[in-house]
């Protein structure tokens, strides 16, 4: 008898399934995001906010209130919600290249002011909703539609490296790690403290999340674990970079 | 529960920003975002002076992208929530501008405006007219009130968050460098003692309940698959807008009854319109004096009933042609004569539209 797992219980049964493409690691991202929002019995308190590209697929995706806004621009929105209500728990949710290029200001100011929202970033290492284009988080060599002979650092630089950024940016208080859906157990404990941060209004917290994108990359199942879990961590160092008081067993 | 800011009526003398922040509050506006830009800061100023007092919030943001995206978080969270800016300010604006027009978001913008292209001026233009009424991908679902006096200055922000929180569209109280930074007259007032009553906000997220089983979540997008899902939506959009418009739309005028011109303008270039008619008529000219109050919705009916009498329309504006342009399209099969004075960027006195008066009628 093959038993499926169950969904988490904020997800929107009737917009299942998803969106994404198949393989895609945005469904691991947000069960993640799910299942440490049921843990933490938060669904009637958080706003998901998400942005474009691939992540504006998840605006119908939670049995929660959700507002989808504009490339790079979902940390200003759920901050100036969070400014104006402190009772809200803001997410927002944005791939990579609305993090760290269009969006970069907002992410930047958002850890210097220490807002007290959690941003999550899914990084596949390209734009996948505009078609594969070389993203900042591009690998070194790696090929993309704008990048078609492979990434050259000389002329377009080295991947971002996010979650380092904000750790040395954020002030006291924040909250940054970088998980990946190779391991969702420890990204959910990331993600779940990234929410508890929030609640005890510690400061910012950011949570990375390394992603898949097999349409985009062009790759089997096989190949495409092998380019998150060989090329990718060599680059991205999963851990916490910064927690505020004592590490908790969860998420180490 | 703080005081209010005003109480009764009081008589000052001060400058137009300081009036856009203390109508703000006697609107009772609850967050201001704002980025830095001349000739708009004062309102910021005054702002975060006063707000401790009254419980209201500030938040200053990284550009003005952000201010107007924190301005629509502000607003989703069921805030009367407003934002200020200027030229370079509100070519950035537009683009969380038209994520509010998406969702009907009710955000206030106020815009001082100063010279351009580009950098240009920090003093004075009427050069944003058809950025702040048309500007963004989209459909210009917007309302823009335009200012004259310090009063109106006051009168309209209060108004403004009306306007916005009763049709759901942003709106924008539309001044520039010299009604920022010049001092007049006006009386404050409390908008109740006046019988204003302040449409009352809502959150659009994050209300009771648990969503999914006591309500549906509210799930709200700007994007669409489909031509036709985005076209049936417009359609409703358009369909309010041309409803409210002439509930909105709002003009001055006299004497164009007998007039053969009649002089339009808007802002504070009316002032010297109007200065300059009277002076006209005293001297024999048969010359009227038409305003529009809001550049958008325009006042339609009313323009068209001028320029379907008058046998001369003078637009006299601190543009090139931005106020014209707005004034043809409504008026369009009219046989009156376009005439027209243009400064982009420079000030307009009352002898300089009577000169162009003269030489006109020769």
């Amino acid at each position: 008898m093959t038993v499926q797992p169950a969904m988490p219980k904020c997800w929107r049964v009737e917009t299942k399934p998803h969106k994404f493409c198949p393989g895609c690691g945005h469904g691991l991202v947000l069960k993640a995001l799910g299942q440490a929002i049921d843990e933490l019995g938060i669904q009637d308190k958080v706003v998901f906010g998400c942005d474009i590209g691939c992540s504006l697929l998840s605006w119908d995706f939670f049995n929660m209130d959700t507002v989808q806004t504009h490339h790079g621009r979902t940390n200003p929105v759920i901050t100036g919600m969070k400014r104006a209500n402190s009772d809200i728990i803001g997410v927002a949710y944005m791939g990579d290249g609305g993090g760290y290029a269009i969006g970069a200001q907002h992410l930047v100011s958002s850890a210097t002011r220490n807002e007290r929202i959690t941003a999550i970033l899914v990084n596949n290492t390209q734009y996948g909703m505009t078609g594969g284009q070389m993203a900042p988080t591009t690998m070194p060599g790696q090929k993309t539609e704008t990048s078609p002979y492979g990434r050259d650092a000389e002329t377009t630089g080295s991947p971002t490296q996010g979650p380092e950024m904000v750790a040395a940016i954020a002030p006291e208080g924040a909250y940054v790690a970088r998980g990946s859906v190779a391991n969702m157990k420890q990204l959910k404990g990331y993600i779940k403290k990234a929410l508890e941060n929030q609640m005890a209004g510690n400061g910012f917290s950011f949570v990375e999340a390394l992603s898949l994108c097999p349409t985009n990359w062009r790759t089997n199942a096989k190949d495409t674990w092998k380019f998150l879990e060989e090329d990718m961590y060599k680059y991205f160092k999963v851990g916490e970079l910064r927690v505020p008081g004592p590490r908790e067993k969860e998420g180490q | 529960m703080p005081e209010k800011p005003i109480q009764g009526e009081k008589r000052v003398f001060v400058t137009g920003n300081e009036v856009v922040a203390w109508a703000a509050l006697a609107a009772g506006a609850e967050i201001m975002y704002g980025y830095p830009i001349t000739p708009q800061n004062e309102i910021m100023h005054y702002w975060t002076r006063m707000i401790p007092k009254y419980g209201r919030r500030f938040l200053q943001t990284e550009d003005e992208l952000s201010a107007g995206f924190t301005t629509v978080g502000g607003v989703l969270a069921g805030r009367r929530a407003f934002t200020a800016t200027a030229g370079p300010g509100n070519t950035l604006m537009q683009e969380p501008i038209s994520m509010a027009e998406a969702m009907r978001l009710p955000i206030v913008v106020v815009v001082q405006q100063r010279g351009g292209p580009s950098t240009a001026t920090v003093i004075y233009s009427q050069q944003e007219v058809t950025l702040t009424t048309l500007g963004g991908n989209g459909e210009g679902l917007r309302v823009v009130y335009s200012t004259a006096t310090h009063q109106e200055l006051f009168d309209y922000t209060i108004k403004s968050f009306n306007t916005a929180w009763k049709y759901r569209f942003p709106t924008f109280v539309l001044g520039d460098g010299y009604q920022a930074k010049m001092r007049e007259s006006l009386t404050f007032y409390d908008p109740a003692e006046r019988g204003i009553e302040m449409v009352p906000t809502d959150a659009y997220v994050g209300r009771p309940g648990m969503p999914g089983v006591d309500r549906p979540p509210k799930h709200m997008r700007n994007t669409y698959n489909m031509e036709e899902e985005l076209y049936e939506v417009l359609q409703g959009y358009l369909a309010d807008f041309a409803k409210a418009a002439p509930e909105i739309a709002e003009h001055e005028t006299f004497d164009t009854e007998d007039a053969d011109l009649v002089i339009i303008s808007h802002g504070v270039v009316s002032r010297a319109c109007k200065m300059a008619v009277r002076d006209l008529r005293e001297q024999g000219y048969k010359v009227g004096y038409f305003r529009p109050i809001t550049l958008r919705p325009m006042p339609e009916k009313e323009l068209q009933e001028v320029a379907g009498k008058a046998k001369q329309l003078l637009v006299v504006e601190s543009a090139q042609g931005q106020l014209a342009r707005l004034v043809k399209e409504v008026i369009y099969g009219s046989t009156a004569e376009m005439l027209s004075l243009f400064k982009p960027g420079v000030g307009i006195t009352s002898e300089e539209v009577i000169a162009r008066v003269k030489e006109i009628k020769g």
